[in-house]
């Protein structure tokens, strides 16, 4: 990182952390004002702000450290993401295979072929081979029961988890015409408009939620928090314009794409949830579930994300 | 209760440098264990108390006693032997070192021999003090459409010997997925460790009873899974 940029970069996770601070603040007086009386609701404000502050300081941290380090964060998100996926669907013995080599080969391969910047290969590693592999490796054992549907999951879940995380760390790839930032700024701004959306929407929800989206799929989105938070979060992305090539329209627009695919990320993420009967996907995260509640959003926007920046300004 | 003495000399070798040897791999075994299946233990019906006890637990994998037990507190898990097949477990060498010196585990013979109980083992350690983890389904559960197998009646005969030991059902998720019979390499999925109530026995229940009943009381936990 170029020393200017280096210092921008650190001026940025300040105001983060300046954000958090605020928010910590507000969580401490509301819990301060609650007194003895216990409250779930601001409990688990706190415990989220708390994981905020963590998730912060190890992006921060992999930030600095430089590419390598921010690609192995991303390999293992993608691994705890699959584990959480795997782990609710019920995969059978013959699946035993395919599933040792989606998480030992597939998961690494693919985000050394993102370090190696071979982007013809990372492109259709896993929509074209892992396809061709996973149902090949289930063969073994010869259990015809839910074949299709078995091979089907492992797929799926390779392509959330995997495949679309991998994009993250794959902006540091693009060379981007009349662009003089840091590369990191991409990610960076891509990550901070998805989960202010996701956040601005909780609070939105929070303040002035009536009306139910979804109420089957998730009932605590609201269409009041849902306007508020994706005109918030692009909002934001307008403000934070500078980290990106884009123009205040362009940063608009996109900001509102990234936003709905991720809202839309969460709502199918929440339709499997629900379909197995769970509320979360995993405990890893204290107050935000599991690493694919936090992440889900993220999964549906990155790809989207780089292949417009690919299409229009490469 | 009576609290047994912290060393034991029964199974265990003398020489401290092949205890602390075996302390270390313990230590190793039980840390990547739980590090490599997430490692969440619920305590849903009791709570983890210096109390004698029977654990009794679905047994899928050569490893899930090993999960069960690093669940313990370390005061507690002192006082806690496994009981494993010694057909499997005293093959060689270095399975005897493990299950003995590492585990201090109890092994029973799978099968009848000469009319001799082959429980005894089992009936001498709780004599003493100590609580068991024990598996009566007796071999591991490798069918992916049985949720558990037909209890043998092991448990039953410990629980009418030791009336006044609690008998705590233990069910452990989704190490069936994480190593496969032939499995060498194991899957980091997540696996949960659920305490359920002490069974409520009288002593006027008979064999079958008894066992349908520890049997409907572990499956009941298989609920609290994703809770």
């Amino acid at each position: 990182m170029m020393a200017h940029n280096l210092y921008q970069t650190y001026l940025l996770f300040a105001i983060f952390a300046g954000v958090l601070l605020i928010s910590s603040s507000i969580g401490f007086v509301l819990k301060h004002r609650a007194g003895t009386q216990a409250s779930p609701v601001i409990d688990n404000l706190n415990a989220r702000i708390n994981a905020w502050w963590i998730m912060l300081i190890v992006l921060a941290t992999a930030i600095l450290l430089g590419k390598i380090a921010f690609i192995v964060l991303f390999g293992l998100i993608s691994l705890f993401a699959l584990r959480e996926f795997i782990s609710l669907l019920p995969t059978r013995r013959g699946d035993y295979f395919p599933l040792l080599i989606s998480f030992y080969f597939m998961i690494p391969y693919q985000y050394y072929l993102v370090y190696t910047d071979w982007y013809g290969l990372y492109s259709i590693f896993i929509p074209l081979y892992a396809f061709l592999l996973i149902p090949i490796a289930s063969l073994k054992q010869e259990d015809t029961k839910h074949f299709l549907e078995r091979s089907a999951k492992i797929q799926w879940g390779l392509m959330i988890c995997v495949f679309c995380v991998s994009y993250v760390p794959a902006l540091l790839n693009l060379n981007l015409i009349h662009f003089h930032g840091d590369k990191i700024w991409l990610a960076m701004w891509l990550i901070m408009v998805v989960q202010a959306s996701d956040v601005l929407q909780y609070v939105c929800g929070k303040l002035f939620g009536k009306h139910k989206v979804a109420p089957i799929l998730s009932p605590s989105k609201t269409i009041e928090g849902l306007i508020g938070g994706v005109i918030l979060a692009s909002a934001l992305g307008v403000a934070m314009k500078w980290l990106t090539p884009f123009n205040l329209w362009q940063a608009a627009a996109i900001g509102l794409v990234v936003c709905i695919f991720g809202f839309f990320g969460g709502l199918v993420m929440s339709a499997i949830k629900r379909d197995r009967g769970v509320k979360d996907w995993g405990q890893l995260i204290q107050g935000h579930g599991g690493m694919l509640d936090r992440i889900d959003s993220v999964c549906f926007s990155a790809p989207i994300f780089f292949h417009i920046l690919r299409y229009w300004w490469t | 209760m009576t609290i047994p003495a912290q060393s034991d000399p029964t199974t265990r070798t003398n020489s401290t440098i092949s205890r602390l040897f075996a302390r270390l791999i313990s230590l190793i075994i039980r840390r990547s264990a739980r590090l490599l299946t997430g490692a969440r233990s619920v305590w849903l019906g009791c709570a983890p108390e210096m109390k004698q006890r029977i654990y009794y637990a679905n047994h899928t994998s050569h490893i899930d006693f090993i999960l069960l037990w690093s669940s313990l507190p370390k005061a507690i898990r002192r006082q806690t032997r496994p009981i494993a097949a010694s057909d499997y477990w005293l093959k060689d060498g270095f399975r005897r070192f493990l299950i003995q010196d590492t585990f201090s585990g109890v092994t029973i013979k799978r099968q009848r021999e000469h009319h001799e109980d082959p429980l005894q083992p089992v009936k001498d350690v709780l004599q003493e003090g100590y609580s068991i983890i024990f598996f009566p389904e007796g071999t591991r559960n490798l069918n992916d459409d049985i949720e558990l197998l037909e209890f043998k009646s092991g448990l039953y005969h410990l629980s009418q010997t030791f009336p006044e030991v609690e008998v705590v059902p233990v069910w452990i998720s989704n190490l069936k997925r994480v190593m496969p019979k032939g499995a060498f390499i194991p899957l980091p999925l997540l696996s949960s460790v659920i305490f359920g109530c002490p069974l409520q026995v009288s002593s006027a229940l008979d064999k079958a009873h008894f066992l349908s009943l520890a049997q409907d009381e572990l499956l009941k936990l298989k609920q609290a899974e994703y809770q």
